[in-house]
């Protein structure tokens, strides 16, 4: 790396005719996706500081001949230094329409290069990690339910991004980029749905049971993490703890009776809840408007306060999830927030996800409102990245996630011997009775 | 009738609260009429003055402590008594009724052996682990400001406040998923069902959110919480209301379920459960709640639990064992006091906990025995009593039977309304007798 620059550096002294400093900042950005905690062998560790962005941004580091090296003939020389890029932009975001608020997030977002690389980082992985889970599943590796998140991947980054790691979350069946983004290794997610040992949840939980701390799945019933949430809610409330939880459910959950009961205790007790749609136009296999008198989904908390806020843009997500864990951070209880998103899959693999919509309209979206491609667009042409960088960046996530995947079929299956265990907790161990009654199996906690 | 009715009169009239009695003429003409006493229960005159709705039943203080030798007929001034007081306690709904016998007040030291009711047990076990770990709360309809649907609560609410005694809207569903939520979040909730009838509608938060939660996750999830509230039949509250619930909970891996019979079970087995790790349901008994028992000194402490999942043999015996659980342990004490009269010594095991079922308590016994009859309120098909049969067919009690076992059960219809028909849906103290004297070929 230093041969290579100082070889660099005196070819751009030749060319420019001026003293060229080329730094290395290749150690200050990270390529490669968060390291997460071991989470199979204990329960609620302190969750790992954030990655990347709280680190110097580039700003501090470019040198005062940023102009020198605008040539085109050096643009693929100066690839890994970092030295003419744009450290941080605003840029204009969509305004959100708001129910019983007097104003909305703000309309302009700041976004500086190393949040926009995490960003998407992020969004790439879980991409990549859905497309090679259906791959899976085609593949009869992957069994049972397997509901993919791709196309809605501005919303878990975009979310994370905004709230601490203190923050709790809770979501439904379509957990896995959200598994991701609160800190569980790609492998270790991978080998849940796959079913081995070395999964989240040890194999035992699969598609819709992982969790990790301050992240309780992962919930099949549809409908049923809304009450859980409001409940973790009252629990931030009663500790005094100064944090949030984000309750997420879909446009088919919307309709359930228990979201409406929930709504009434968190209005009531004012619990810092962020109750978040995820609008993603179809409910399985039925559209929003064959299944909801109203398709206002901000407004149905009537007497809570609601956003509805597009869901494609990572910016648009953080900038109004970063406004709603203010207004319940401040005590102002709960709100709600719609995220106009679009899933490609259909409803899970067993759902080839055409026989509801157009082939077209699925390709529209992806053409014209792809959360990944707006991401990169824009930081392309504020001159934020190359696209090189983003080139790389794919190569690493896509080694990365294959490497997960060849773990996630080698690692053996859970042992026969903890078919019984983890029914109890902290008590003695307990018979328990197998299939017929010489079968007597143990359960330990 | 009659002139005992005059009797009736002037002994409601020096014992009533200074309220005219001609207003409540009208109330009680009917029971000029009613059925000779001897023929009803003590909780009869009870049923004619409560209504099916959910309003607290006053508290049958007034009963004395179970007198096994007098089972049948009642002497006339003996029920002229219970009337007026019965009466008395009526007018006074809503302050605590007049009671023969003590009543032990919060934190004051006590003499050795001491009456207790299995409400006042359930107060105290809450009280002490409310105290004991502040992360314990309890949420449900009419806990806090009502002082408890049942009065089981009462004073809770004035000692600690709005935080820790949460009333909630009439919805199970969403206080239930709330309660278990706060659970994952590293709370210890008491979650009141005002009886486990309305447990059906938030009953998926209880087996989908809470019970499998530990497995799923493979450890790295657990609930504490503690589901707790009446259970099975009541008096004249008709079929919705009547529910057991024992079979249907018990047969759910990952939740432990518990029934107290008497005030040391409740109080026992209630901080045990709050202290657990796991989900558990605690199933009480409406009609026990005001029943006074002994409480021995140990059982006065506040560290004092009961641990789940073991039974106890309340009644020893050689000929028979019965396996019950909640207020049919009474009926069975009652039954083998009869039959002790005939020369058959039944053992009387409380099963305590439902799940998980102690087995070789019960094994022992039949091993004993050689007989074995099983008493439920619950309907017996897929009941506690069948689960029982099944588990000593395939242990080693079965060759040690010298009959087929015998359920005695609720019969296998809805809950009915009228009091005769009530009364023979449920298990009687004759059919016990009856059964267990089947099952010994007497």
């Amino acid at each position: 790396m230093q041969n290579m620059l100082t070889i660099i550096s005196n070819a751009l002294c030749r060319i420019t005719g001026r003293n060229v400093l080329l730094i290395d900042l290749s150690e200050y950005v990270s390529l490669t996706s968060p390291a997460a905690p071991v989470l199979a062998q204990t329960e609620r560790q302190p969750p790992k500081p954030p990655p990347v962005s709280t680190r110097a941004p580039a700003a501090e580091l470019v040198s005062s001949q940023t102009d020198q090296l605008d040539r085109p003939g050096s643009r693929v020389v100066v690839s890994r230094s970092f030295a003419d890029f744009t450290p941080q932009a605003t840029f204009d975001i969509k305004k959100c329409d708001v129910h019983r608020l007097e104003e909305g997030p703000p309309v302009k977002a700041t976004l500086t290069r190393d949040q926009g690389l995490q960003y998407y980082r992020i969004m790439q992985t879980v991409r990549r990690m859905e497309l090679k889970a259906d791959q899976l599943y085609k593949q009869k590796i992957i069994r049972g339910f397997c509901h993919l998140y791709d196309g809605q991947e501005a919303c878990a980054a975009g979310i994370e991004a905004a709230i601490n790691p203190s923050d709790h979350l809770i979501t439904a069946y379509r957990a896995h980029g959200y598994t991701y983004t609160r800190g569980v290794a790609i492998k270790e997610i991978l080998a849940e749905l796959t079913g081995r040992k070395g999964g989240v949840a040890k194999g035992k939980g699969g598609s819709m049971h992982m969790y990790a701390p301050h992240f309780y799945g992962g919930n099949g019933i549809v409908g049923a993490q809304v009450p859980l949430g409001a409940g973790i809610a009252l629990a931030c409330q009663y500790q005094g703890n100064n944090q949030v939880c984000v309750t997420l459910y879909g446009d088919g959950a919307a309709n359930q009776g228990q979201l409406f009961e929930a709504f009434n205790m968190a209005a009531l007790w004012k619990l810092p809840c962020i109750f978040i749609c995820e609008n993603n136009k179809y409910g399985m296999g039925t559209s929003v408007e064959r299944a909801s008198a109203s398709t206002d989904y901000y407004k149905r908390g009537d007497f809570i306060p609601g956003l509805r806020v597009d869901g494609m843009d990572v910016l648009c997500v953080r900038e109004a999830t970063q406004f709603a864990a203010d207004h319940c951070r401040s005590g102002k209880g709960p709100i709600v927030m719609e995220l106009q998103t679009y899933r490609y899959h259909g409803h899970s693999m067993s759902d080839p996800g055409v026989s509801y919509r157009t082939r077209e309209e699925i390709q529209e979206v992806r053409s014209k409102s792809d959360p990944i491609s707006l991401l990169k667009d824009r930081m392309l042409s504020n001159n934020m990245a190359a696209v090189e960088e983003f080139k790389e960046i794919d190569i690493a996530i896509r080694k990365e996630v294959e490497e997960a995947a060849q773990y996630a079929t080698s690692d053996p299956e859970p042992p026969l011997e903890e078919l019984c265990n983890h029914i109890f907790k902290n008590d003695p161990p307990l018979e328990v009775r197998g299939t017929h009654p010489w079968a007597t199996l143990k359960s330990v906690s | 009738m009659y002139c005992s009715s005059w009797q009736f009169w002037s002994s409601l009239h020096k014992g009533s609260s200074g309220r005219c009695p001609w207003l409540l003429f009208p109330f009680f003409t009917l029971w000029l009429f009613a059925p000779p006493p001897s023929q009803l229960s003590r909780c009869d005159w009870l049923c004619v003055m409560t209504r099916s709705d959910r309003v607290v039943n006053c508290s049958c203080d007034w009963l004395k402590s179970l007198d096994l030798s007098r089972v049948t007929a009642f002497s006339p001034a003996e029920d002229r008594f219970n009337m007026a007081a019965s009466l008395r306690c009526f007018l006074r709904t809503g302050k605590n009724a007049v009671s023969a016998l003590q009543r032990r007040e919060f934190h004051r030291s006590l003499p050795a052996a001491v009456q207790v009711t299995v409400r006042d047990a359930l107060n105290q076990a809450m009280d002490e682990e409310l105290e004991r770990d502040e992360r314990v709360f309890l949420l449900g309809e009419e806990v806090a400001q009502y002082d408890g649907a049942y009065k089981v609560s009462r004073g809770l609410w004035k000692k600690y406040g709005d935080k820790r005694i949460i009333d909630t809207p009439i919805t199970e569903m969403g206080f239930t998923g709330i309660a278990v939520g706060a659970a994952m979040a590293g709370l210890r909730p008491i979650c009141e069902f005002m009886t486990f009838n309305f447990s059906m509608q938030a009953i998926d938060q209880v087996i989908n959110s809470a019970a499998k939660t530990y497995y799923m996750s493979a450890g790295l999830q657990s609930v504490p919480i503690v589901f707790r509230g009446p259970n099975g039949a009541s008096a004249g509250v008709a079929a919705q209301h009547s529910q057991c619930f024992a079979a249907w909970y018990g047969h759910c891996p990952g939740l432990k379920v518990v029934s107290p019979w008497n005030a040391e079970d409740a109080k026992g087995l209630l901080k045990s459960a709050i202290r657990d790790d796991n989900p558990v349901v605690f199933l009480e008994n409406e009609l026990m709640y005001g029943v006074p028992f002994e409480m021995s000194e140990e059982s006065q402490s506040k560290d004092f639990t009961i641990p789940i999942g073991k039974a106890k043999v309340e009644r020893q015996g050689t000929h028979v064992t019965m396996v019950t659980h909640s207020r049919y342990v009474s009926h069975c004490l009652d039954a083998a006091a009869v039959l002790a009269k005939e020369g058959i010594e039944c053992e009387v095991i409380n099963l305590r906990t439902i799940r998980p079922l102690d087995v070789d308590c019960i094994e022992t016994s039949v091993m004993k025995t050689n007989h074995l009859v099983t008493v439920e309120g619950g309907w017996p098909q897929f009941g506690v009593g069948a689960e029982i049969c099944a588990r000593v067919m395939e242990g080693p009690a079965f060759n040690y039977l010298d009959a087929p076992a015998t359920r005695v059960t609720g019969v296998d219809i809805p809950m009915p309304y009228a009091k005769i028909l009530e009364d023979n849906s449920l298990p009687q103290i004759k059919d016990i007798i009856f059964s267990v004297k089947k099952t010994l070929n007497v």
